[in-house]
């Protein structure tokens, strides 16, 4: 086991460098000089040779790298072009909004796709089956910037029972919050309920299988017993760390549900720092967002050995 | 008994003698979902193509009596903010999502699958230098390195098309690596290169031809993934530019009329969803046809 962590978290220094390396290339992407870009309106040779020699871009850009890298290491991921903030101070306040959202659509994921995983393999090619498949292959299908603005014409236009936009944080009317949060959070929790409930279907079909629930089923215990008890804590272990997965799909859904709900989180930041040219804070942005991946990756692959005793050598 | 032996002896005779390639169609004609999907994207191509044919009216005509006009005998899906024809607009929007979904998985198959093969294929240095390479662009959620991409490379659909074909590069070169790895250790591969075939050919006639049930299926699935994040794209104004017609560009001008020209919103939001739910449907019922344990 310790082996396999510190293997585990070795592999994760390459990672990262390369990560690194990816994320300060975007810069050399943009087209001509990036002190031009930076300096935007302003055109005097000056101010442009000082925006150049404080930004370090008059040095090799290996140097530069070197310079970038350690400011990232002290958690200086610069400073907003546009609003003359540090990149780290804007991402501590827009995370909390995510993560509340993404908490409250894992939790929605859950509660629908484990159910319907369950149902459509115990209940195999009957009509509960393929409704569960229909909803899946919907939930993988539809775009969710367009299932947001359909839910915000229903809800919030024609019945008027929630917010069209805006965001209430928890701690401050938790009615309201909910309010504020359960159509975008939908919306996120959505498509990963429908790749749940493949991943829970695929599982609980190969143990229903097996010589333990046949085994169950022979001394006599009732079908509710024997996939409650038996089939489903077996079938649901790798679910769950497959769901801690899905978390690249809550980041790159949030981004345009929080553009559509107009709810102040990470990917609402991404989005108007595109706008805005702000191009430290897309890289800050895609940083932390590869670092939480990665972390997380790395506490799934751990949490799947933990209750998965024949990897445990 | 007889005639029961030599009754099934012919139809037997024929499974063993038909191609793989024959047989996975077969099946797949077989998935009634399948066949849906079929179809319905070969409707939707035939619109991209005909388009000129078939649109009643020009995308981009605006008229300033006819806007947002709700649908009518003269325009069935209704009118645009612009007066512009939206069933006009959502059949040329056909041709940005189609040609995205095409063009950015054929850029991912193009720089995947070699960069997979010769990492699966030799090992060493080269296959750790571009496995770290593909953990590092996979540790970056999809959208969020498409959308920092489009955005260093500026807003234009071909811009848009690179940076989605660049984030789905990642997903081909492992599939391929992991592919080659399991097929690299077959008898036939050991025969061929006992028989002294160089390692190239080994790669190529041996190696990818038995990979290619994996990759199509895999092209299937990310076509539909791509065409969701062109329309993504668009609708961020990072895509299709105006005033050519984008399914998702169409969607962010929908949403400012939302409380008095719903159909704006509903058209194009149909389109990509049955686009994209046909791929899906083709994609599961290719990888069932092809899967050789279902046999």
């Amino acid at each position: 086991m310790l082996n396999f962590l510190a293997r585990r978290i070795a592999q994760l220094v390459p990672t990262l460098f390369f990560v690194s390396i990816l994320i300060f290339s975007l810069q050399h992407l943009l087209p001509g000089d990036p002190a031009l870009v930076m300096a935007g309106e302003e055109q005097d040779p000056a101010v442009i040779e000082q925006i150049r020699h404080q930004y370090r871009l008059d040095q090799p850009i290996p140097v530069q790298y070197v310079y970038w890298v350690k400011g990232v290491l002290s958690g200086d991921l610069g400073e907003s072009l546009r609003i003359k903030v540090p990149v780290l101070d804007l991402i501590r306040q827009k995370l909390p909004v995510t993560l509340q959202l993404g908490s409250m659509a894992i939790v929605i994921a859950f509660l629908i796709g484990i159910p319907a995983g369950i149902i459509s393999a115990v209940k195999r090619n009957t009509a509960w089956d393929y409704g569960a498949n229909f909803f899946a292959l919907w939930g993988i299908s539809t775009p969710n910037f367009w299932l947001g603005i359909m839910l915000i014409f229903l809800f919030s236009i024609k019945l008027g029972w929630l917010p069209a936009s805006g965001f209430v944080p928890l701690s401050e009317n938790w009615r309201e919050s909910l309010a504020s949060t359960i159509m975008p959070a939908f919306v996120l929790g959505n498509a990963i309920a429908a790749i749940l409930m493949r991943h829970t279907r695929s599982a609980m079909l190969q143990v229903l299988e097996s010589d333990y629930v046949r085994t169950a089923r022979a001394k006599g215990l009732s079908e509710r017993s024997v996939i409650l008890k038996h089939a489903m804590r077996n079938a649901l272990t790798p679910v769950i760390t497959l769901g801690a997965l899905e978390l690249g799909t809550l980041l790159s859904g949030a981004v345009l549900t929080e553009q559509i709900f107009s709810v102040p989180g990470f990917g609402k930041l991404i989005v108007d720092a595109v706008f805005n040219r702000d191009y430290a804070v897309v890289q800050g942005v895609v940083l932390v967002t590869a670092t939480i991946y990665i972390t997380l990756n790395l506490i799934a692959d751990i949490a799947y050995i933990l209750v998965n005793p024949r990897l445990r050598t | 008994m007889t005639d029961a032996v030599l009754g099934a002896l012919p139809t037997h005779a024929s499974d063993e003698l038909e191609s793989p390639a024959r047989r996975a169609l077969r099946r797949l004609f077989k998935r009634k979902g399948a066949v849906i999907g079929l179809v319905v994207l070969a409707v939707f191509i035939l619109l991209a193509l005909l388009a000129p044919l078939v649109a009643p009216y020009d995308p981009i005509a605006t008229s300033w009596t006819l806007v947002r006009k709700p649908p009518s005998a003269a325009h069935w899906f209704g009118t645009d903010e612009l007066g512009r024809d939206m069933l006009s607009r959502v059949i040329y929007g056909a041709r940005a999502s189609l040609l995205a979904g095409a063009i950015s998985v054929t850029i991912a198959l193009t720089i995947g699958v070699p960069l997979g093969l010769i990492s699966g294929y030799r090992g060493g240095f080269f296959d750790a230098l571009i496995s770290r390479i593909t953990d590092a662009m996979l540790a970056c959620p999809f959208l969020i390195l498409a959308i920092a991409l489009a955005a260093f490379l500026g807003p234009s659909l071909a811009d848009a098309m690179i940076a989605i074909g660049i984030s789905a590069t990642p997903v081909f070169i492992r599939l391929t690596r992991g592919q080659v790895m399991s097929v690299k250790v077959e008898d036939y591969v050991e025969a061929a290169r006992a028989m002294g075939n160089p390692r190239w050919r080994i790669a190529l006639f041996h190696i990818l031809p038995n990979i290619l049930p994996a990759l199509l299926v895999q092209a299937t699935l990310s076509i539909a993934a791509a065409i969701i994040a062109e329309a993504a794209l668009s609708f961020l104004g990072l895509g299709q530019q105006p005033p050519f017609p984008s399914w998702g560009s169409m969607l962010n001008a929908a949403q400012r009329f939302l409380s008095n020209a719903p159909w704006m919103a509903i058209w194009p939001g149909l389109a990509i969803f049955l686009v994209v739910l046909s791929l899906n449907l083709v994609g599961d019922g290719l990888r069932d046809a092809l899967d050789p344990r279902e046999r």
